[in-house]
């Protein structure tokens, strides 16, 4: 463990924003923890047997195998990020691995914080053995920053074994000056599962990422579904994409945009290589305040027997919408929130419920400041 | 409990109701009849508040209050409640937030009310999204039954029901409109737009009007009016120039 820091040495404010981005300090619902605070790791544990949660260099010296693991779903050559992140010669970020048939029902969780550095990187490796079932929660955030400017490398690799399921979660909570670049890659193999939950509802500078799910085994499944919010000048470049390789896979890439004044790019992509896969995108952007959504979401198929579709609407809240509810006695501040958390209300099948919650409450926090 | 006086509507550039005077005193249920674009539903949406009908000349009072300039939630408020033909659909805003968000008070067993018209398996259900006519009209009552008000409009509320529901809907409606009480004791009104005059069987209407090119041509007894459309269609209204 490189740093002596503890929970408690944390300060108030940085709980608290911690706790905005759905960590449990107390770890009540929670059956692990990793906390890392700029770059020294303040906490790795994990209560639930068959779930191991270790810093990377930790689970690099117990794990011989785990090499195989390191910069395979994701290429270190990718860009420079990832060229930076593989240069360190004292990587830092969390392993966690479900082991063969193990299965959490409370989450575990991971929180990144960046407090006073100008970068943080991570690297994480995310395993679920054959048969294990993981839930993480992702809570990524920033504190008494603001101002300095900051930014967020985070290499992130996940591999789904045969009958196994990870559903991930995360949750952005940074300030207008931070930069955040993740990198993140699946690798799914047959009957895996693998849905991965994005929400950011709250100002950053800059968040560009396109994480890409591979489904190599048959019948796997990924499901992608993005929530997020643009305020005045943040820049979002987001995207998901998925490689269908094996007959059965299916995948289905749903967002949920809304600008008031922000810019948010939101890409999609799916790859149908193989008969017998199904693939499904769908973006809708809600228009608050002069800004930008743009939506590029792509299908490709290149097969008999692939069958891929998109869905894309950008747009404004409809007035006779607003005032069907004010019709039924609400005010038309009161309308207009009550139909953006309705566009906002994504159901994710198979997330636990403590984690649909840690969303919905996320989406509370916007809808209280008027999103 | 409402009173229209001399009531000029325009929608875009265009004036659809032309001097419109009503009067439903409280506990009274009226019936508006009329040949399709007649304005009938233009009315009705001009009394709820929407902001597309422009009311040029006029005004609405409603227990004595003028609410003319008022917007649809005040009037709502007040106590004027509307069971739409075409309701909007809204993408995922689901028919049990909706009906939570707009209970006044947390006693209402919505669960139950919605299971008492059908409704309780379309609670998770995105409003109106792929609803048939007749889910749409009980989803509307159900709304009602919450809502509760005291001046009930209703456009259409039999179009698009089966008959194995249209007594459900019939009853409820009754219900909303106090048709179980004694009259003496009666406090809610309507008005009703119906073309087929089913609805008549389950809340004794008191008077009816028609209404042609936007005028409300004539008044009477609902049955009657309802039964000489039947036999002779909308021609003579069409034609009658003096109300």
């Amino acid at each position: 463990m490189s740093s002596p820091i503890k929970v408690s040495d944390l300060s108030k404010k940085d709980k608290e924003r911690i706790a905005q981005s759905g960590i449990d300090l107390e770890n009540k619902n929670r059956c692990g923890t990793y906390i890392q605070m700029d770059q020294d790791i303040v906490q790795t544990e994990c209560g639930d047997s068959g779930i191991e949660v270790l810093s990377y260099k930790r689970a690099i010296e117990k794990y011989d195998w785990l090499k195989e693991y390191v910069w395979n779903a994701v290429s270190s050559e990718k860009d420079d990020i990832t060229k930076y992140v593989a240069a360190q010669k004292d990587p830092k970020g969390y392993v966690i691995i479900a082991h063969k048939g193990s299965n959490n029902v409370m989450p575990v969780q991971a929180c990144l914080y960046l407090g006073k550095d100008q970068i943080q990187h991570v690297h994480n490796i995310v395993i679920a053995e054959e048969g294990a079932e993981l839930h993480m929660i992702s809570g990524c955030a920033s504190g008494a920053h603001v101002g300095k400017g900051g930014a967020h490398y985070g290499v992130s690799e996940f591999y789904i074994k045969k009958n196994a399921k990870i559903s991930f979660t995360m949750i952005h909570n940074w300030t207008e000056d931070i930069e955040v670049y993740p990198r993140s890659a699946s690798i799914i193999e047959e009957n895996g599962v693998f849905l991965s939950n994005y929400v950011c509802m709250q100002p950053v500078k800059k968040v560009q990422m396109y994480p890409t799910a591979t489904l190599k085994g048959a019948n796997s499944v990924a499901r992608f579904s993005s929530i997020v919010v643009s305020t005045p000048g943040s820049y979002m470049d987001l995207g998901s994409r998925a490689i269908l390789e094996a007959p059965g896979a299916s995948a289905e890439l749903i967002t949920r945009a809304i600008t008031k004044g922000g810019t948010i790019i939101s890409r999609g992509h799916i790859s149908g290589r193989v008969a017998g896969t199904r693939g499904h995108l769908e973006c809708k952007g809600l228009i608050l305040k002069d800004g930008l959504i743009y939506a590029i979401p792509e299908i490709e198929g290149s097969v008999v027997g692939t069958e891929l579709s998109h869905e894309a609407a950008v747009g404004k809240l409809a007035k006779d919408e607003i005032e069907y509810l004010m019709s039924r006695g609400l005010d038309e501040d009161e309308a207009t929130a009550t139909i953006i958390r309705g566009f906002l209300d994504v159901k994710i099948t198979g997330l636990p419920e403590a984690l649909q919650k840690q969303i919905d409450a996320s989406i509370d926090v916007a809808e209280k400041s008027g999103f | 409990m409402l009173q229209i006086k001399n009531l000029h509507v325009k929608v875009g550039d265009k004036e659809v109701l032309h001097d419109i005077n009503l009067h439903i005193g409280e506990g009274e249920t009226h019936v508006l009849l009329g040949p399709n674009g007649s304005g009938k539903t233009t009315l009705l949406m001009t009394i709820m508040g929407f902001s597309n009908y422009t009311i040029t000349q006029g005004k609405i009072l409603f227990r004595g209050e003028d609410v003319t300039g008022m917007h649809a939630h005040e009037r709502a408020q007040r106590g004027i409640g509307m069971l739409f033909q075409r309701p909007p659909t809204i993408s995922g805003l689901k028919l049990g937030k909706m009906l939570a968000a707009i209970s006044k008070t947390k006693d209402e067993n919505i669960p139950e009310l919605a299971k008492s018209v059908h409704m309780d398996k379309f609670l998770e259900r995105d409003i109106n999204k792929g609803f048939s006519g007749g889910e749409i009209k009980r989803s509307e009552v159900l709304q009602l039954m919450i809502q509760n008000p005291d001046f009930v409009m209703l456009d259409e509320p039999e179009s698009g029901v089966d008959l194995e529901n249209i007594s459900l809907i019939g009853t409820t409606i009754g219900s909303l409109l106090e048709k179980d009480k004694h009259l003496i004791k009666r406090r809610k009104s309507g008005l009703v737009i119906t073309h087929t005059g089913y609805i008549l069987d389950y809340i004794d209407a008191d008077k009816g009007h028609v209404m042609c090119d936007g005028q409300i041509r004539c008044h009477g007894n609902p049955r009657e009016i309802l039964k000489d459309i039947k036999q002779r269609g909308y021609k003579e209204c069409l034609e009658c120039r003096h109300p």
